[in-house]
């Protein structure tokens, strides 16, 4: 039985952390040390120039317990590996549907279905809410979306697949600013900007999309696949495409929502970012803690598994998608089912 | 072989799949209650208590059958004769998983000490029991047979499917065999390709 854990992420720069008998102490120059208790955690992620010891490493390993670095500016860094994960059957029936055309292309358009599914659900929802001319452009989206859903079934090679996503993704990101509802003028999107982000919503979803690729990546790793094999996403090296490809899923119901929510709230505002020289955008520290602390409050709520029917809270859902495909590329499950948020 | 292996085998042969071929081991309360009991056993060393020995963690082998493992204790009596005795933390319930367990145990315990055993027992900690059981031809085919069973399953590598049954509410494995949820169809309403238009 996996049972969700909070994830503890420091970001404060020049941070000390240490075990102490069952506990993580916190020490950040000078203050009283802090600590939490290893029992609650599931994980540990730490942001840019944080130092841990040896020993604390060690019963976090041993405990199957990781520990991702990232850059202070949330890039991927490196994430400690911690024994028995890994199954090499499955790892060679994942390697074995990658290198099978057909099968691949079966994987991708049920990833691509669940992806478009969601985006639809998520834009639907939106309409509900929102005002004036609103609703009828963003249903008018979601009924473009419904018709590429349709285009999947048909699709021949994986390129045609990603050529449908792509034109649901076009007709997604041209009502996104739609869903909004406060400060509208400071957060338009007119296109995806990564590295570096151009304004502060694109700033904004590559930081939330950072946090859900890595918690991807680890719960393909925790059942034992490959995380730079996927299916969807070509591969490359030095990218996680499994960890992308298990993310699709949860990009617009997870990661758009919670950037959505937090703006509609006036939680995020235009005082959370920097604007630099040159049309570029950071986002500020404080506002990144806001950002992870809404993330991990929604990693706890529960939802209804369409496939299994049972509740599982959204944190664990990344998981319970690797599981299911692990199944499917053993051969124990006829398809890979994703997973359709309601 | 390990000779927890025909345990988990005999019990579900799905489960002992997930455990060897998915190198999956689960947790549940049942499994911690477990640990909890073996505590004490698995420390090893011996005692002697009136004139019985006992051997506790005691390492296992038959090459004669490919089996191995460790005994939770070994009672070794002044007359020579050799009685196993596998701790189980449930209450006192009959279960053929367990007798196939402790007999491959005394298979094992036959060849290194060249003895004859004719039964063991199962201690069950929840009602602090002791139940006998004989080694009766029969349960030694059935131990024989499971082996077999668990070397087909490493051969084939295929899981076997879920059994679906009152079993499954014990299993450690339970949310990685999902064996509930329908396999090779989706269930009623489930539809990733569904374009019906209810906004």
């Amino acid at each position: 039985m996996r049972h969700l854990l909070n994830t503890l992420y420091v970001q404060t720069q020049g941070s000390y952390l240490s075990l102490k008998t069952d506990n993580i102490r916190i020490e950040v120059d000078g203050r009283p040390p802090q600590m939490v208790p290893l029992h609650h955690l599931e994980g540990l992620v730490v942001f840019g120039n944080v130092m841990l010891t040896p020993f604390l490493i060690h019963r976090l390993a041993r405990e199957h317990k990781p520990v991702t670095w990232l850059t202070e500016h949330g890039r991927f860094m490196a994430r400690t590996e911690t024994p028995v994960s890994g199954n090499v059957l499955l790892r060679v029936a994942q390697h074995g549907c990658a290198c099978d055309a057909s099968r691949t292309l079966a994987v991708a358009r049920f990833i691509a279905a669940g992806k478009l599914q969601n985006q639809k659900t998520t834009l639907l929802r939106s309409a509900r809410e929102a005002l004036n001319d609103d609703p009828e452009l963003l249903r008018e989206a979601a009924r473009g979306i419904n018709g590429q859903i349709g285009c999947l079934p048909l699709a021949q090679t994986v390129d045609e697949v990603r050529g449908i996503e792509g034109t649901a993704a076009r007709l997604y990101w041209e009502v996104f600013p739609l869903m909004l509802r406060a400060n509208r003028d400071f957060f338009w999107l007119t296109e995806r900007t990564r590295r570096p982000a151009r304004d502060a919503i694109n700033a904004t979803l590559n930081f939330v999309y950072t946090v859900l690729a890595n918690e991807c990546a680890s719960a393909a790793q925790g059942v034992g696949l490959d995380p730079q094999v996927g299916f969807l996403h070509a591969l490359r090296p030095g990218r996680s495409s499994l960890a992308l490809d298990l993310m699709e899923e949860l990009r617009a119901v997870v990661a758009d929502r919670a950037i959505i929510t937090l703006i509609n709230r006036q939680q995020l505002t235009p005082r959370d970012f920097v604007l630099h020289e040159g049309n570029t955008v950071t986002i500020k520290d404080e506002a990144r803690k806001l950002i992870l602390a809404h993330l991990t409050e929604r990693r706890k709520e529960e939802v209804t598994h369409p496939l299994t029917a049972r509740k599982t809270p959204l944190g664990l859902v990344p998981h319970v998608q690797a599981r299911l495909l692990a199944q499917h590329l053993r051969g124990d499950r006829a398809h890979y089912p994703p997973y359709l948020h309601r | 072989m390990n000779l927890s292996a025909l345990q988990h085998y005999a019990f579900c042969p799905r489960q002992a799949g997930i455990n060897l071929l998915e190198q999956t081991f689960g947790e549940n309360t049942f499994v911690a209650r477990g640990n909890q009991t073996h505590e004490r056993v698995h420390a090893g060393g011996t005692e002697q208590r009136g004139e019985v020995r006992t051997l506790r963690a005691l390492p296992l082998y038959s090459l004669r059958h490919g089996l191995a493992g460790v005994a939770d204790v070994v009672e070794l009596r002044p007359d020579g004769s050799l009685r196993p005795v596998e701790y189980k933390s449930g209450k006192a319930r009959p279960r053929l998983a367990d007798e196939v367990q402790l007999c491959a145990q005394a298979l094992c315990l036959e060849e290194m000490f060249g003895a004859v055993i004719p039964e063991g027992a199962i201690y069950h900690a929840a009602s602090r029991k002791r139940r006998d059981v004989a080694f009766t031809p029969e349960l030694r085919q059935a131990v024989l047979d499971t082996r077999d069973g668990v070397r087909e399953l490493l051969r084939a590598q295929v899981l076997p499917p879920p059994a679906a049954d009152e079993r499954c509410r014990f299993c450690s494995v339970y949310d990685e065999c999902e064996p509930f949820a329908p396999r090779d169809t989706f269930p009623a309403g489930y539809d990733p390709f569904n374009t019906r238009w209810t906004p």
